[in-house]
């Protein structure tokens, strides 16, 4: 009976202090949001009350001041650069398990050795490179050097899933007379969903908060993505901190809604590549 | 079955021409640029040899840099690696009933949002105003109170470490629970046996089991901590009176504002350096088994 109490009180220990942490965590997030809903004079006079008049407009407001742009670009950004690192990410380790070939280990180690490389030591020779390319400031000055420095992480995930799973529906395939490139489309691929979508959920969350490229390969303003666009917000909107604040909700809703709903392949994603940002 | 000598290649090359060209050319043309001086003005470039470097460690502000990311690798590998493996702990442990999913999700929630969001959000929250932070304080008694966290060099930098906190404790925690899961039931179930109690299944079952994850989740937050940039960037901008400065922050300012690319490189290289062995010592750790 005892024991049964005393483990009773620890559990409410337990309970109290993640409660507690919770708060620590939620507090500041919902402080955000509420505030967006004030207008300025209320933010500044009653920053701790909850606001009086619940206003949207604020998020019209953060919307139409180019925020629906920067959305649009991040979206597009992203999109593109999931399919390119998706679709030669597979490719690419499709070539590296199915293949024999002299040198295939070394090659693995080599586009492996992109996840040693930090983007920061390569951002001045890119920014150069992409000048003399003539893509700077362009969507394919922020897509192609995502892609390659997603495309180790999605080569090394593939990879490991298309080594766990069997052959023999491969060279079943192959005897119905399909080719390397049909039985990569038509078998293989259906078969690896879960990875694929580990793997674009990855790339995605990467590219949607990306900043230190996407802040030196873009000048226009009509191309920046959202975490650029935001960091401008800050100096244009030195006055309308609401409208401000609507649009650091705006911008992070997306990612927190995905993972909330897909979970599981969030996880197994970024647990897979212990890497962060 | 019909596949040519060269089919692989086919498949290969485009991935390898991405990375090639826009991950490993770009890293030895930092090396090369290092040893020039060069600006975006003229084509002209002069060959200055290792004279950059030299300067680099003659200057003081590169010595803060290094000091603060030093302080933020730190502080985040105690608090992250430290406070995550506790969460994850009570978090796996039998007191914690179906609850367990709804706290890891909310603790894994900041992970999520970018760093500018998040910097952005705690520039607010540590506004000496209408901050969330002192408007509680203020709340709590102290009615004139308003320390500017993110004004004042002394805790400038530490205000900003502590948001990190805020937003990685979490991912760590998560990243500890996986392996938390993966040691089999078996152990436990023997230490039970032998009379060991929660805390001590934890102590030796749990950590050893989880050694492994929790070097490299440490090594994880010290590269992180070297490649600091946007959390910088956006709130304090390396100020004030460049207190704040981190490798990342004094690269940008070397390259951009004073078009130094020669110089910016050198710092590049130094960045490099440091996270290609702390990126080894990680791949080394995490395929030992």
């Amino acid at each position: 009976m005892s024991q049964k109490n005393s483990e009773q009180f620890i559990r409410t220990c337990l309970l109290l202090i993640l409660s507690l942490l919770v708060i620590a965590i939620v507090l500041p997030m919902g402080w955000i949001v509420l505030s967006s809903l004030k207008n300025n004079n209320e933010f500044f006079s009653t920053p701790l009350k909850l606001p009086g008049r619940l206003l949207y407009v604020n998020y019209q407001n953060a919307w139409n001041l180019g925020l629906s742009q920067y959305f649009i670009n991040s979206v597009l950004v992203s999109g593109v650069s999931i399919a390119l690192t998706i679709v030669f990410g597979s490719a690419c380790a499709y070539g590296l398990t199915r293949f024999y070939f002299k040198g295939q280990t070394v090659l693995f180690y080599l586009i492996l050795g992109g996840l040693l490389l930090s983007p920061q030591v390569a951002v001045l020779p890119l920014y150069r490179m992409l000048n003399q390319f003539g893509i700077y400031n362009t969507y394919w000055a922020m897509i192609l050097p995502y892609v390659a420095f997603r495309l180790p992480f999605a080569i090394f995930l593939i990879r490991s899933y298309f080594i766990s799973f069997p052959r023999e529906l491969e060279e079943s395939a192959y005897i119905d007379g399909c080719n390397a490139l049909t039985t990569f489309t038509r078998i293989v691929l259906p078969i690896s969903k879960p990875i694929l979508a580990s793997t674009a959920i990855v790339t995605g969350i990467f590219v949607w908060n990306e900043f230190l490229f996407a802040l030196i390969f873009i000048e226009n303003k009509s191309l920046m993505t959202i975490p650029i666009g935001l960091s401008t917000f800050r100096d244009a909107l030195t006055t309308d901190y609401t409208t401000m604040l609507a649009g650091i909700v705006i911008g992070s809703l997306p990612i927190m809604i995905l993972y909330l709903a897909m979970q599981r392949s969030f996880i197994k994603g970024l647990t897979a590549g212990s890497v962060k940002g | 079955m019909k596949r040519g000598k060269y089919t692989h290649w086919l498949f290969i090359i485009p991935a390898l021409l991405f990375v090639l060209i826009f991950v490993y050319i770009p890293i030895l043309q930092s090396f090369y640029f290092s040893l020039f001086r060069m600006n975006s003005y003229s084509p002209e470039t002069i060959f200055v040899g290792l004279r950059h470097y030299r300067d680099i460690f003659d200057d003081p502000i590169f010595y803060t840099a290094l000091k603060n990311n030093t302080w933020y690798a730190v502080i985040s590998v105690l608090c992250q690696v430290g406070i995550g493996l506790v969460l994850a702990i009570i978090l796996e442990s039998k007191f914690i009933g179906r609850s367990r999913k709804l706290f890891r999700n909310i603790y894994f929630l900041p992970s999520v949002i970018s760093v500018t969001a998040v910097g952005l959000m705690w520039y607010f929250i540590y506004n000496p105003n209408i901050g969330l932070i002192n408007s509680l304080i203020r709340w709590g008694g102290a009615k004139d109170f308003s320390f500017a966290w993110l004004g004042q060099p002394k805790t400038a930098i530490f205000a900003i470490i502590a948001m990190s906190q805020w937003q990685y404790v979490g991912y760590i925690m998560m990243l500890l629970i996986v392996a938390i899961q993966k040691i089999p039931v078996e152990l436990y179930d023997a230490a039970e046996i032998d009379g060991a109690g929660e805390v001590k299944k934890a102590l030796f079952v749990t950590i050893p089991q989880v050694k492994e994850m929790l070097l490299v989740t440490s090594v994880i937050t010290v590269i992180g901590s070297f490649k600091l940039f946007t959390e910088v960037f956006v709130t304090t901008r390396g100020g004030p009176y460049d207190t704040t400065q981190v490798l990342g922050t004094y690269m940008y300012r070397h390259a951009f504002f004073f078009d130094a690319m020669g110089y910016a490189s050198a710092v590049a290289i130094i960045i490099f350096v440091i996270t290609f062995v702390a990126s080894l010592l990680q791949i080394k750790l995490s395929t030992r088994n």
